[in-house]
């Protein structure tokens, strides 16, 4: 008996086989790609090797000694020889602003030079080499092995003496990011149930004709383009758009008194809410259908009265819908991109946005695999109670 | 009940087949690289790569037989870097901002070109001696000077209407909202000028914190009111639907709105930016050959002249001052608008490129992070 | 008594209306939006909102001018033909690897089915920009990035979900005692496969795949991040235009992009309609 049931478990097993290789190599290595990437910075350790070891003895208090800036300056200049420095000067100016123009210039002004003293002629073609402060940077930008971008992801640094500190206030910008995100989420999660309780409920009892065709319109927008989506509110709401024009023609404001409506905020949680409301419906409709309408008659019945006898029998029938449509929401809202991205303007834009702008735009590819890892534990935690609390099995798509 | 069972079958039958026809096509496809003959080429989009287009692209095919495939961006070297650091070079030719075009050629992102490889002036004058002081780079020669200014709607301001970069940054003279480009560059240096820094001294400011801070300071008294564009070709139209009562905007695109589709904007030559922009080739690209043919076709004086036909941009070399015309689809006289003629150049600031190549790093880290607040 | 009847049968009455009302408001506010792009997409004028001529039906406020801008481009062609490449080549792969999978999932031996089940659902609740970034830099390596094979590998696992969920729904409450039975008169596996499950599933793989080749057919992030000029899409189009120059002509394209909507929703719910009539299926 033992062995045909472990034939069955290993054909079930086999026939699941060839996906799960896929998502590993299509999606799983991906995203270790990225994890790797948010600690593991080779870049200014394999550029600098000579100058790190050399700086390993250096005890950080006062500035090196002239056989190390002798190091650094044929590192630098062979790095420029290459056409490599540019890359290594940005890495190191992260840690260090100024650090940048300091590497380049020295490397320009030394391009010809047999100084009898290197510490002098660097200090000469910049000022920065003579403070502690800049081999640092070099020291730290050089390990290979880092806690910095995950450090950087939650507004903190270190200190000279190595220790934990608070970043400097003009450049905390990703905490207050990451919990404007999780507010906006929130926001959004309690906006889609008090507009989805209602739709939900008249579609669980309406006559199973109505029903239809009221799902139907539920489901309309969840098959159409999020891109059509976003493109439709930016039309509604914009300066010049529908919305404004018709509160100007009623008379609710005045034509030089248009309302911000998108490439902000509101945009982002308007848009957002439309796009993510059916995710709410779907699953509220799908516990209250399993719901009796019994129950309420019978608490009316008894003298309850409509109020009393929703809050009593009802809503706690339904709070596993509740559950299940708020966690799909908030999961699907704290990784949201590109409404955000499109309607947010300045202000409406999320933690997503930022480590697009990390990927693409500076290129700081390391604190976008730092933010993006914190953000992608934060959802899988969230998913793991969905999963707990509702079953991934029971997830429907229409 | 039957029939219709035997209905799936046949088409889940069909449906393998087609299916795993498909398949293999798009598998072929896929592993082909889609046969892409020729070079791709990136430009900014809108109504200068229209005018990239007519003057370079469509030339050098006819010329040489090379097709020209366009791709638009907004600036910066991030996708190149991208290219360039993961190995996955697909842009051959990119026209960049001067300041850029320096970095990327210090950084290695660009190919070396030495300057008497460009073809010389039609006079036989050296490329080295035709080229304006500096508009030359190791890694290839300018093409044409354009000017970032601020230009608004007529319809915006029916009465009093701004004249000075000050106008600009003042809320209480001039309410409404204003567009921005979504960079420091440009934008910390109006705000100087609008402090009343005068134009020589602006860099030497920026160059301290205290000036940087003072800059940020004057922006933030817009902040509130900024809609920030990332293409050339966003200001015109955010301009045009009046969301915005004036924008700093590239001086080719307003003047292209205003001939060919007539639109009541006025640049306002005050306090205004003057760059140039190169074209460099991606290191490393597969196809270098095509790609240098192309960048000295385009470094040619007539190829940089053309493009002034089509959009108010002047050459960045003497010879091509001379051949500066009139506009090819309207007839336009070029020479008022462009941002080289002297009566547009009374309180106008150079980009000083040297510069930004060192601060850009920092400046932007800051700005970016001043915008997320 | 009579009176708290009746007081509580007009406070419902009132209730009712209120309910209704709310309703009515939030369906309007799901579907408004798109319907309102339809007329705009006919406008005559390049503006993204009613002129005067257009709220008086005035024919000549209305024009086909943007859709022949649409048709004549030869971008949005070549974007156009590359979506459909792309979605059917992506679902094509979703959709074998899907239904394998869900026929083992539902079958009641299979091992860890929760933790295999919640690992192959994980790229649909995974942040797009995550999974994006993080593709950029493995494909790269892999040297796929800025290539069909790049694009339609992201979308196959995106769209996998979808046929895992909408397949293994179809399912639910199928008599794995039937298969045995099939294998005992001496039918392979493949056999039993075709002439038992498959005709039961195939309205549950037609969705999925439908489900699929939707979400295809509007990915733009992992086009963005994986995709160079010759790998643009639909979504990659409008996702510019929306951002840089916002022509009518992306109204005449998402009027398009609304009508496939329809003829997609249209066909999952008449599959579904189908399925639920079907005996031994327990919807």
């Amino acid at each position: 008996m033992a062995r045909p049931l472990s034939g069955a478990r290993l054909r079930a097993a086999a026939l699941t086989l060839p996906l799960l290789a896929f998502v590993a190599v299509t999606f799983m290595a991906p995203l270790g790609s990225m994890l790797v990437r948010s600690f593991y910075e080779p870049h200014v350790a394999d550029a600098l090797p000579q100058t790190l070891e050399s700086l390993r003895a250096w005890d950080g208090s006062s500035v090196p000694d002239e056989n190390t800036f002798r190091i650094l300056a044929t590192e630098l200049r062979l790095l420029d020889q290459q056409r490599k420095l540019g890359g290594v000067a940005t890495r190191i100016n992260r840690l260090e602003g100024g650090m940048r123009s300091a590497i380049m210039d020295t490397a320009r002004a030394l391009r010809d030079a047999e100084p009898d003293s290197w510490r002098e002629a660097m200090t000469a073609a910049d000022p920065a080499w003579g403070t502690e402060e800049a081999w640092r940077a070099v020291r730290r930008a050089g390990e290979r092995y880092t806690m910095r971008h995950y450090l950087n992801a939650l507004d903190l640094d270190r200190d000279p003496s190595g220790n934990i500190v608070a970043q400097s206030p003009e450049r905390r910008i990703y905490l207050p990011l990451l919990l404007r995100t999780l507010g906006v989420s929130l926001a959004i999660t309690v906006i889609c149930l008090i507009l989805g309780y209602p739709v939900a409920y008249l579609i669980a009892n309406a006559s199973p004709g109505r029903s239809n065709l009221l799902l139907l319109l539920v489901l309309v927008p969840f098959w159409t383009s999020l891109l059509v989506r976003t493109t439709s509110w930016i039309v509604l709401l914009q300066n010049q758009g529908v919305v404004n024009d018709l509160l100007v023609a009623v008379g609710v404001i005045g034509d030089d008194g248009r309302l911000a409506l998108v490439y902000n905020m509101v945009g982002t949680l308007v848009a957002m809410t439309q796009v993510l409301l059916p995710f709410m419906i779907l699953p509220l409709y799908a516990v209250m259908r399993s719901i009796s309408p019994t129950y309420l008659r019978a608490a009316s019945s008894l003298g309850a009265t409509f109020p009393q006898g929703f809050v009593r029998v009802y809503w706690p029938q339904s709070l596993p819908g509740v559950a299940a449509g708020s966690l799909l929401v908030f999961i699907l809202s704290i990784g949201y991109y590109i409404t955000p991205a499109l309607v947010g303007g300045r202000t409406g834009q999320l933690i997503s946005n930022m480590i697009a702008y990390h990927m693409q735009e500076s290129l700081n590819w390391g604190l976008a695999a730092a933010l993006g890892v914190i953000l992608l534990v934060t959802v899988m935690s969230l998913y793991l109670v969905y999963n707990r609390l509702v079953g991934i099995e029971r997830m429907r798509l229409s | 009940m039957m029939g219709n069972r035997g209905d799936w079958r046949v088409l889940a039958r069909n449906q393998e087949r087609v299916l795993f026809a498909v398949f293999v096509t798009a598998l072929a496809v896929g592993t082909s690289g889609c046969g892409s003959e020729g070079i791709t080429v990136v430009s900014w989009g809108g109504s200068y790569e229209a005018a990239a287009r007519k003057a370079l692209f469509e030339p050098f095919t006819a010329e040489t037989g090379i097709a020209v495939h366009v791709e638009s961006y907004n600036g910066g070297l991030a996708q190149i870097r991208a290219q360039v650091e993961t190995g996955n070079v697909h842009w051959d030719v990119v026209d960049l901002e001067f300041a850029d075009a320096v970095k990327g050629c210090d950084e290695g992102l660009l190919e070396l070109i030495d300057i008497d490889e460009l073809p010389p002036a039609p006079d036989g004058t050296p490329a080295r001696d035709d080229y304006f002081e500096g508009t030359y780079s190791e890694c290839g020669g300018g093409m044409v000077y354009y000017s970032t200014a601020y230009a608004y709607n007529r319809e915006s301001f029916p009465g009093e209407r701004p004249s000075t970069i000050e106008d600009f940054f003042d809320l209480a003279k001039f309410p409404g909202r204003r567009g921005m480009r979504r960079v420091p560059l440009v934008n910390l240096e109006m705000a100087l000028m609008a402090d009343g820094v005068p134009t020589e001294e602006v860099y030497a400011v920026l160059s301290t914190s205290e000036g940087v801070d003072r800059a940020f300071r004057k922006l933030d008294t817009i902040k509130a009111e900024v809609v920030w564009w990332e293409a050339g070709a966003q200001p015109p139209q955010m301009l045009a639907d009046q969301e915005v009562v004036m924008s700093t905007a590239y001086n080719g695109r307003i003047f292209n709105a205003q001939v060919l589709e007539g639109q009541p904007f006025t640049i306002v030559w005050d306090g205004q930016l003057l760059d140039y922009g190169q074209a460099a080739i991606v290191a490393g690209t597969p196809r270098l050959e095509a790609a240098k043919q192309f960048l000295m076709f385009a470094s040619r004086v007539e190829s940089i002249a053309e493009i002034g036909r089509y959009i108010a941009y002047s050459p960045t070399r003497r010879s091509g001052m001379s051949l500066i015309s009139t506009h090819a689809e309207t007839g336009v006289e070029m020479r008022p608008h462009m941002p080289s003629a002297p009566e547009n150049l009374t309180r106008a600031l150079r980009n000083d490129a040297v510069w930004w190549t060192n601060h850009a790093e920092e400046l932007t880290e800051r700005f970016s992070a001043w915008l997320a607040r | 008594m009579r009176h708290a009847a009746a007081s509580f049968e007009f406070s419902e009455r009132v209730g009712r209306a209120v309910h209704l009302a709310v309703c009515g408001a939030v369906l309007v506010f799901l579907v408004a939006p798109m319907l309102v792009v339809i007329p705009l997409s006919f406008n005559a004028e390049p503006y993204f909102t009613f002129t005067e001529g257009m709220l008086r039906l005035d024919s000549d406020a209305y024009s086909l001018r943007w859709y022949r801008g649409v048709i004549e481009d030869a971008e949005w062609r070549l974007a156009l033909v590359n979506s459909i490449v792309i979605g059917i080549a992506a679902t094509a792969i979703a959709t074998t690897l899907g239904v394998l999978a869900a026929l083992g999932l539902a079958n009641p031996a299979m091992p860890g089915r929760g933790f295999v089940t919640s690992l192959l659902i994980s790229p649909m609740v995974t942040p797009i920009i995550i999974s994006a970034a993080g593709m950029f830099f493995f494909y790269s390596k892999l040297g796929i990035a800025q290539t069909h094979l790049g694009v339609i590998l992201a979308h196959a696992v995106f769209g996998t979900p979808f046929v895992v969920i909408s397949v293994t729904a179809t399912l639910v409450g199928f008599d794995h005692n039937l298969v045995k039975a099939g294998a005992s008169l001496g039918g392979g596996p493949f056999l039993v496969f075709r002439r038992i499950q498959l005709p039961l599933i195939a309205p549950g793989v037609i969705s999925g795949a439908l489900f699929a080749f939707a979400a295809s057919f509007d990915e733009v992030v992992a086009v963005l991040f994986l995709g160079g000029l010759q790998q643009r899409t639909v979504p990659r189009q409008m996702w510019t235009g929306i951002r840089e120059e916002i022509s009518p002509e992306i109204l005449a394209v998402a009027t398009f992009l609304v009508m496939l909507a329809l003829i997609l929703l249209g066909t999952v719910e008449w599959l579904r309609g189908r399925a639920s009539t079907r005996p031994g299926n327990a919807d």
